[in-house]
């Protein structure tokens, strides 16, 4: 058996920093050649790949279809209602954080209409991720390969979410799928905006302890409401977070311990608010009246 | 996990867990059936049963046994390509021991007459893990080549084994080893680095005391 050259996944957002401070290699770097030790791949190979999802994410919201609702109906075209208002110039938070608003809405609903997307890292979550990247590119002028190697940060980050705690809503609660989608997000921010490995680590940990606790009580148990919106919620808290890290805001409590912190919160959350629909925003007078009238039409058992 | 079983798939929505996953899990288990799927009875078990419909879980399952993959854009009309296949289907609930919230256990025939009982579990972000067959421990991700063996329990299987693999340049990536009781059934299953030779396969099934022999290719 071969196996002793083989590196694991991380444990640990310190064994990439500690990688890297050994190697001189970046963050992103690491985790790159991680997986091609782990697939047997070329740089090329692993780059190209993480290309065709960050492309596969573009196509995604290219393909948005404002006029698309969701079987329930309770999901479609909000994410067209904030690109038209910041537009015409009616928000608050400027053409960052609107146009982040928009995308994350839009990929959300895209997921809800059983559209194409990417899981990052999973299906309700995966508007957080391409709303930030797609509009940091758009609006910051920069190079693809460094939106690539910001997807291979957040990817970072998340194997190590997936080690130390995890990624599903049932397993965990929304804190793991948005948070993780949020911190995520955050790290690859805080790189692109030229933090150190500090600076993302302490992005991602500022972000998870914002989203910490958050339930999953999905109406009907649809992957409609409220994980639509909190998609956008998560995109805003990962801009808020990186914008802290680069100003040298840190975590007094070390990233990788928020993140266990993350994990014990998630093993104490109830059943009901875990990807049930059981509870929280599903067990609302409306939401089982929405429950009853949407599962009436799709009964197998 | 690794890098790409975070970021990723591409997949149709609307969740990774309740729809990729359950689409994995089905296509996973038409692949070691190896042969299409007359009929399917199909058990939820926790957050797949409660909140399964509502996020395609039954049309995804469904999809996989067709051969779907979870980027189809097929898998919301699942059913009826089902019915177009000559595929008959039905669903329950199921209470599993130990298994992860959103699990499965999918009871197939084969239009040839092959037969298998799988537990599957969908862990997140697309990720799986096939828990059972045929009531044996197995489990693996399923993301490498994977051999899985039944034999009677007793000396040399596990040498034999490593020893054809070796013949044939196939390394072991991970081997785990289960049995029902002492001298009973046992379970091996291998995860490897490269495919696995179907003509390698034919002489394990041949072999005294292998009972069944499934395999997991990478390839399509």
């Amino acid at each position: 058996m071969k196996g002793m050259g083989i590196k694991m996944s991380f444990r640990a957002l310190q064994e990439i920093i500690d990688i890297s401070e050994k190697t001189g290699k970046k963050f992103w770097e690491v985790i790159m050649e991680n997986d091609m030790n782990e697939r047997a791949v070329s740089r090329e190979d692993s780059f190209q790949k993480m290309y065709m999802l960050y492309e596969a994410m573009r196509n995604a919201n290219d393909n948005y279809d404002k006029k698309l609702m969701s079987c329930s109906g309770l999901v479609g075209g909000d994410g067209e209602k904030v690109r038209i208002a910041l537009e015409k110039g009616n928000l608050i938070g400027g053409p960052f954080v609107g146009e982040t608003i928009s995308k994350a809405l839009k990929m959300g609903e895209n997921n809800a209409c059983m559209k194409r997307i990417v899981a990052a890292p999973t299906g309700g979550a995966c508007g957080v991720l391409p709303a930030v990247l797609l509009t940091y590119e758009e609006q910051m002028n920069v190079d693809k390969d460094k939106m690539v190697e910001a997807m291979f940060v957040a990817s970072g980050i998340g194997v190590v979410i997936s080690v130390r705690a995890f990624l599903s809503g049932a397993a965990g609660g929304c804190q793991a799928e948005i948070g993780s989608a949020s911190a995520m997000a955050a790290g690859a921010l805080a790189y692109l905006q030229g933090a150190d490995n500090e600076g993302i680590a302490h992005a991602c940990a500022i972000s998870f302890k914002n989203l910490m606790g958050l339930v999953c009580d999905p109406v009907a148990g649809l992957v409609e409401v409220p994980c639509v919106k909190r998609n956008a919620g998560g995109a805003v808290i990962a801009i808020a977070a990186a914008d802290m890290a680069v100003a040298g805001v840190r975590s007094q409590i070390p990233p990788d311990e928020v993140i266990d912190a993350m994990r014990e919160v998630g093993e104490q959350i109830p059943r009901t608010l875990r990807e049930t629909g059981e509870g929280g925003i599903a067990a609302t007078v409306t939401g089982d009246e929405i429950a009853k009238r949407v599962l009436k039409h799709t009964p197998i058992l | 996990m690794n890098v790409f079983e975070v970021m990723g798939p591409v997949m149709v929505g609307p969740s990774s867990s309740h729809t990729a996953g359950a689409v994995k899990i089905g296509y996973i288990a038409r692949q070691l059936l190896r042969d299409d799927v007359a009929n399917a009875e199909i058990l939820l078990h926790g957050s797949f049963l409660a909140t399964g419909v509502g996020h395609g879980t039954d049309r995804a399952l469904v999809a996989g046994l067709l051969s779907m993959k979870p980027d189809d854009e097929r898998i919301p009309d699942s059913f009826s390509y089902a019915r177009d296949a000559g595929m008959e289907y039905s669903f329950g609930g199921v209470e599993l021991r130990h298994a992860h919230p959103n699990s499965a256990l999918l009871k197939l025939q084969g239009k040839n007459g092959n037969k298998l009982e799988l537990v599957g579990s969908s862990i997140g972000g697309g990720a799986i893990n096939i828990d059972k067959i045929d009531g044996l421990d197995a489990n693996f991700a399923a993301i490498y080549p994977t051999l899985i063996i039944h034999n009677v329990d007793e000396p040399g299987h596990v040498a034999d084994i490593a020893t054809f693999l070796e013949k044939y340049s196939v390394n072991i990536a991970t081997l785990k080893l289960s049995r029902d009781n002492r001298g009973g059934r046992a379970v091996m299953v291998i995860e490897c680095d490269q495919e696995v030779p179907l003509e390698l396969i034919e002489k394990l099934r041949q072999k005294k005391g292998i009972l069944k022999v499934s395999y997991l290719s990478m390839e399509d």
